[in-house]
């Protein structure tokens, strides 16, 4: 089933994560016949580079990350709404009609759009980060994790994801290190106490990256410890980064107000942003929780907001 | 014309005595990304496969190539040309950023 390029549409949805999926169900069950834009190959979002979903609510047994994508997108799609495997490369958002450009070079009108693009892997910053992506650096355990059998292996961070993605690793690594600058782990205590339990794992805190060193590919780690300022060198073949996300709101800056951390910002607590039609949520939007649950939530309430937008005119 | 699988038994028939450029898609298939990128490389192998031939490695299949060629990531798309690796895109792309990496073959 192809879009109609033609006609303008009630609401536009960018974004397949659950945010944007769960706005899609809504919106198709309020007969608005939403098109979302799932992304060429990012459809599914954050949770597709995830493996179990334990803390979804519903799912007693836990839900592989892709699993639980696949059914939130059968589901919008069983009530009406048109997906379109393409990414949106630019938008015009101001005015009673929005339009959307995708990178086939179709454009797309519409009346309503919600924003729902999530979020991206934020990066240490350091040039030879970028330089070795892909050849040692990597800022997905569950895509490049297989690659470094019997490995000694970096993991930075201190959150849920870096806990998530040290555990994960140990199936393949000899030995996973987990750097962090601070003094003690930020990441939920049930996480925290499962990777103190794995003998693959070490601990080193107070300490930071400063730079990655190999000429094609990753073969040590400057380290630099944060409280005595001492730097020292530590042989790694693999470094993966999980030190949280950036919001993916490049799209509509100068258009749409966003804080100072790029997030999308919008009024009290529904999901309206500065320009009236357009809806922000997920990941997008939210620096405080940023979980599934909480992303879906908001998904439901974007297109709750969008209906009564259009209801309204 | 449609992509083409290669294994360890004709990898250095079709990839590195090729006279055209070939594109070898390092992919498995508990690869998210690389199941998004493998329709698109269909598409680019259709229109344009008589200028670069696409074909797949399952890393899974032939761990040994994988390795020799260092493969730490996937998808990993190498270019060869005249048996050796001259480009090298780690990491999903939509189409028109895979056209573009491969312009210098393809126009």
């Amino acid at each position: 089933m192809s879009v109609d390029y033609s006609k303008i549409h009630d609401v536009v949805i960018v974004g397949s994560g659950p945010a944007g999926y769960t706005a899609g169900v809504y919106a198709a069950r309020a007969q608005l016949a939403p098109v979302l834009y799932e992304g060429s190959v990012t459809a599914g979002g954050a949770l597709m580079n995830t493996t179990e979903v334990e803390n979804f609510p519903g799912f007693e047994h836990g839900i592989m990350g892709p699993d639980l994508m696949d059914q939130m997108r059968k589901q919008a799609l069983r009530f009406g709404t048109q997906l379109v495997t393409d990414d949106i490369t630019e938008m015009k958002l101001d005015g009673d009609v929005k339009t959307l450009v995708d990178g086939s070079g179709n454009s797309l009108r519409a009346r309503a759009v919600i924003l729902a693009m999530g979020s991206a892997y934020k990066e240490i910053g350091l040039t030879n980060e970028k330089r070795l992506s892909g050849r040692g650096v990597s800022w997905c355990a569950t895509c490049d994790g297989f690659f470094f059998r019997d490995q000694v292996i970096a993991v930075v961070g201190g959150g849920d994801s870096a806990m998530e993605e040290a555990n994960f690793l140990t199936k393949f690594a000899s030995k996973v290190v987990v750097i962090h600058r601070r003094d003690s782990l930020r990441a939920s205590k049930i996480m925290a106490e499962r990777a103190k339990a794995n003998p693959k794992i070490e601990f080193l805190f107070n300490t930071e990256v400063i730079d990655v060193l190999g000429e094609d590919k990753v073969t040590a780690l400057k380290l630099r410890n944060t409280v005595y300022g001492n730097e020292s060198v530590r042989d790694f073949t693999g470094l993966f980064v999980a030190i949280g996300h950036l919001p993916r709101s490049e799209l509509v800056v100068g258009q749409i107000t966003i804080n100072s951390e790029g997030y999308v910002e919008v009024e009290g607590r529904s999901t309206r942003t500065n320009i009236a039609g357009v809806f922000a949520c997920g990941d997008l939007v939210d620096h405080t929780y940023r979980q599934a649950i909480t992303a879906a939530g908001s998904g439901c309430q974007a297109a709750l907001d969008a209906e009564r937008f259009l209801q309204g005119h | 014309m449609a992509t083409e699988k290669v294994t360890a038994a004709n990898f250095a028939d079709v990839v590195l005595k090729s006279s055209t450029p070939v594109l070898v898609d390092f992919w498995a298939e508990w690869c998210g990304p690389c199941r998004a990128v493998g329709p698109i490389l269909e598409e680019i192998s259709n229109e344009h496969g008589e200028k670069i031939k696409i074909v797949k490695l399952n890393t899974d299949e032939e761990g040994s190539i994988a390795m020799k060629y260092g493969i730490n990531s996937i998808p990993t798309m190498n270019v060869f040309v005249g048996g050796q690796v001259v480009k090298s895109i780690v990491g999903a792309r939509p189409k028109p950023a895979l056209l573009k990496e491969l312009s210098e073959y393809i126009n």
